[in-house]
């Protein structure tokens, strides 16, 4: 059988209400679990991206994206191997202040993770950082010891290493406008 | 690329606009009005449906604007639906169905699947809530754009008057092009009580789709190459022949290749059946010939077919001896159930056209010598006994042999899901185009009334015959209603086993005979019939079926015919679930 594999898809589309449960509706109805999906603007103007992460076959891959492709408000869809992309996630953990204090082992993490502060008060301090997800799955482990109080972790967001043959798509653009 | 494409596009529309619908543009109108006007500048003529509150604004208008567009009051939004979607097989044309929110909206939503996946170009248009309850759980609000999603190829809410006529232009375009599909509206009766400046300009493109892709001549040279060079080719063909309107380029290459042509259940018609290139259906119920020979072929070639399961049976060993060339419109289709070697991807007519004259003339007739034996083998086990049966009770095959001769095969046959269903497909005579309608891939029991009802009102002077088993007719019979209201000359067939047959037939086979739920006890359907004021008539033995049948294709008027058929036949020859094609069973 072949085997599953890691595959984060981009997804160029129009900014319109409800795009969101088409593509997810594709995912769901062959009962595929999305890792992670991040939508936000893209470098053309007007134009949304999706990034999804997904552990499937290359073969479901490949339909998956044909089905996401054909949707009429689908600019353009890809998928990418985890070679094939530059990728970042982000996390934020809320801490207890006493322990920035305390530990001394904390401010060392922070430092070595390359983490960053982003706030202290009398209760809590917000440590933040964006990284491959193997750090942040580190990150949380090192925490975890000293008690968080809470966590929160982002979509992955990628670029690929190789140019996206999008200017085609560009010049249809130009077309309309 | 794009442009091209949509040069194309536009080409292939031809849409009929009769100058006299044409309206001067008035300054200020209501979003209903506008509705009204969009679909009268998109040639629309009849359009089904049912009243209710958020939609009484449109019904308001549709009242005023009598005599210039004709609506149908339905009996159930189901039947509107459908109605649409045999309006849109029979002529090509978008059909159109108009809903309220709420119950009326999800009463749709059976029709909007089944023309989904039987890629029938259709515009549904809900009312719905105004916008300030959306989300409220208003009276008879309901997510429909979120229930329509995934059955839709587009759908859209609209809570402004100025944004009708472009979506709505959008819809007809997008219903309509490269891979036809449903498209589903949704408008909150405030936007269709707010005034605007109205002006309408038909779709022309949209940036983010590519209807008909760019034909890949080099794809095509390789497809040729494959072609000519098969000394066993098979052609599978489906809908695509028809919806891209390809028969004539179609018909030109099995007639210069000389290459045996098979077709699904939703391609038949698209050349007559007496053709002799053409050697029957594929598939679960399909003929023995095509069905063995498919893993025998050297080459198989689909044309604007998806592999359904039903046509494949056991994807493992499906021509697996076979190159396989898919010429397809939707990219998404490509390597989706069977793995191509040359995939021509583009409208069938344009990708038809430019492959004829790359085909090298052949005749394969030792070939064709393959599919006549295993003919033979099928009438003298299977189709003799159906087409002229010694026993003393009725076949449905016989029945469907006598409307061939009586309707000469130039009537469009529109069956209902079951048994009747295989039997008409296997057995109707079809010379002209468009003239099985089905439901193909939802298999959706109580299509056929009122997809009957909409195929004769978009082309009245067709002969339109619904066969339909006793289950499926009582899914939909209140659209008798409509028949009598409109007065549509259709004829209704009800091959009556008293049993819903197919289930039944799985239950013999596979069930040990356990008839769990499949028995019906029938009303009598004349007494029905009559109530609607439809002449009828019940045959129960053979000396009266000739005689009955020419009663009612004969008839200016609607007319429904019951035939009490023997009740426990099944249908051969069969794939059975997770068999191969070449494992067909003829008893």
């Amino acid at each position: 059988m072949e085997g599953t594999n890691q595959y984060t898809v981009s997804v160029y589309t129009e900014n319109n209400i409800g795009l969101l449960n088409r593509i997810s509706a594709i995912f769901q109805r062959r009962h595929i679990n999305i890792q992670s999906i991040n939508s936000s603007i893209s470098e053309i103007q007007g134009v949304s991206r999706f990034t999804i992460v997904v552990n499937v076959t290359e073969t479901q891959i490949k339909k998956i994206v044909g089905q996401i492709a054909k949707q009429v408000e689908v600019i353009k869809a890809f998928y990418h191997t985890e070679d094939e992309i530059i990728y970042q996630e982000s996390c934020i953990f809320k801490i207890n202040s006493e322990l920035l204090f305390e530990e001394r082992q904390i401010q060392n993490i922070v430092k070595d993770s390359h983490a960053r502060i982003v706030t202290v008060n009398k209760e809590f301090f917000v440590v933040e950082k964006s990284g491959r997800k193997e750090e942040i799955d580190q990150l949380f482990e090192d925490f975890k010891a000293f008690g968080i109080m809470q966590f929160s972790r982002s979509g992955r967001i990628a670029v690929t290493k190789d140019k996206l043959k999008i200017s085609k798509l560009l010049k249809a653009f130009n077309q309309y406008e | 690329m794009k442009k091209a494409a949509l040069k194309k596009d536009l080409h292939n529309k031809k849409v009929s606009q009769p100058k006299k619908n044409r309206l001067k543009p008035k300054v200020r109108i209501s979003g209903s009005e506008a509705i009204v006007r969009c679909l009268i500048e998109e040639g629309v003529d009849i359009l089904y449906g049912y009243p209710g509150g958020a939609i009484m604004p449109v019904y308001d208008e549709l009242y005023k604007y009598q005599g210039k567009i004709h609506h149908v009051l339905t009996r159930h939004e189901q039947g509107a639906t459908h109605a649409a979607q045999g309006y849109a097989r029979i002529s090509g044309r978008v059909g159109v169905a108009l809903a309220t929110s709420g119950p009326g909206a999800t009463n749709l939503i059976t029709g909007i699947a089944d023309a989904q996946i039987d890629s029938t170009p259709l515009v549904c248009i809900t009312g719905q809530v105004a916008s300030h309850l959306l989300g409220s759980d208003a009276f008879q609000e309901t997510d429909i754009v979120g229930i329509s999603t995934p059955v839709t190829k587009w759908n859209h809410q609209v809570t402004r008057a100025a944004d009708i006529p472009e979506v709505l232009a959008k819809a007809f375009y997008i219903a309509k092009s490269g891979r036809p599909g449903p498209v589903l509206i949704d408008i909150t009766k405030d936007a269709q009580f707010e005034e605007f400046d109205f002006s309408y300009e038909k779709c022309r493109g949209i940036r983010s789709y590519t209807p008909i892709p760019e034909v890949d001549e080099q794809a095509l040279a390789k497809a040729a190459e494959l072609i000519n060079k098969a000394k066993k080719p098979l052609i599978v063909w489906g809908q695509g022949v028809i919806l891209g309107k390809a028969e004539e380029e179609f018909k030109k290459v099995i007639e210069k290749t000389g290459i045996p042509a098979a077709w699904t259940i939703l391609g038949a018609s698209a050349i007559p059946t007496s053709h002799p290139l053409n050697v029957g259906m594929v598939g679960m119920h399909g003929n023995y010939g095509p069905n063995v020979l498919t893993n025998d072929c050297d080459v198989l070639i689909a044309i604007g077919m998806r592999f359904d399961d039903r046509v494949t049976g056991n994807l493992a060993s499906y021509a697996k001896q076979a190159k396989v060339i898919h010429f397809e419109i939707d990219p998404a289709e490509v390597d989706k159930n069977v793995k191509t070697d040359v995939a021509v991807i583009g409208d069938a007519k344009e990708s038809l056209a430019k492959l004829l004259p790359l085909l090298a003339e052949n005749a394969h007739t030792e070939w064709h010598q393959r599919f006549k034996d295993l003919y033979k083998i099928e009438y003298e086990k299977v189709i003799d006994a159906d087409l002229n049966p010694t026993k003393s009770g009725l076949t449905m095959g016989e029945v469907l042999k006598e409307i061939n001769i009586c309707s000469k095969g130039d009537a469009a046959i529109v069956s209902d899901v079951g048994q009747h269903q295989m039997v008409a497909c296997r057995y109707a005579q079809f010379t002209t185009t468009k003239s099985n309608i089905t439901s193909g891939g939802l298999g959706t029991m109580g299509f056929a009334l009122p997809a009957a009802i909409g195929a004769k009102m978009a082309e009245p002077d067709r002969e339109v015959v619904a066969i339909i088993g006793d289950g499926g007719y009582q899914m939909t019979i209140q659209e008798l209603g409509t028949i009598f209201q409109q007065k549509v000359p259709l004829k209704i067939v009800v091959l009556n086993n008293e049993f819903l047959g197919m289930v039944r037939q799985w239950q013999q086979l596979f069930f040990d005979k356990r008839y769990g739920s499949t028995e019906m006890t029938n009303p009598d359907f004349i007494k029905i019939a009559e109530g609607y004021s439809i002449e009828a008539v019940r045959v129960k033995e053979r000396a009266e079926l000739k005689n009955a049948v020419e009663k009612m294709m004969t008839s200016k008027n609607a007319f429904f015919l019951e035939v009490c058929v023997e009740r426990e036949d099944n249908v051969f020859p069969m794939i059975p679930t997770g068999a191969s094609v070449s494992e067909i069973r003829l008893d």
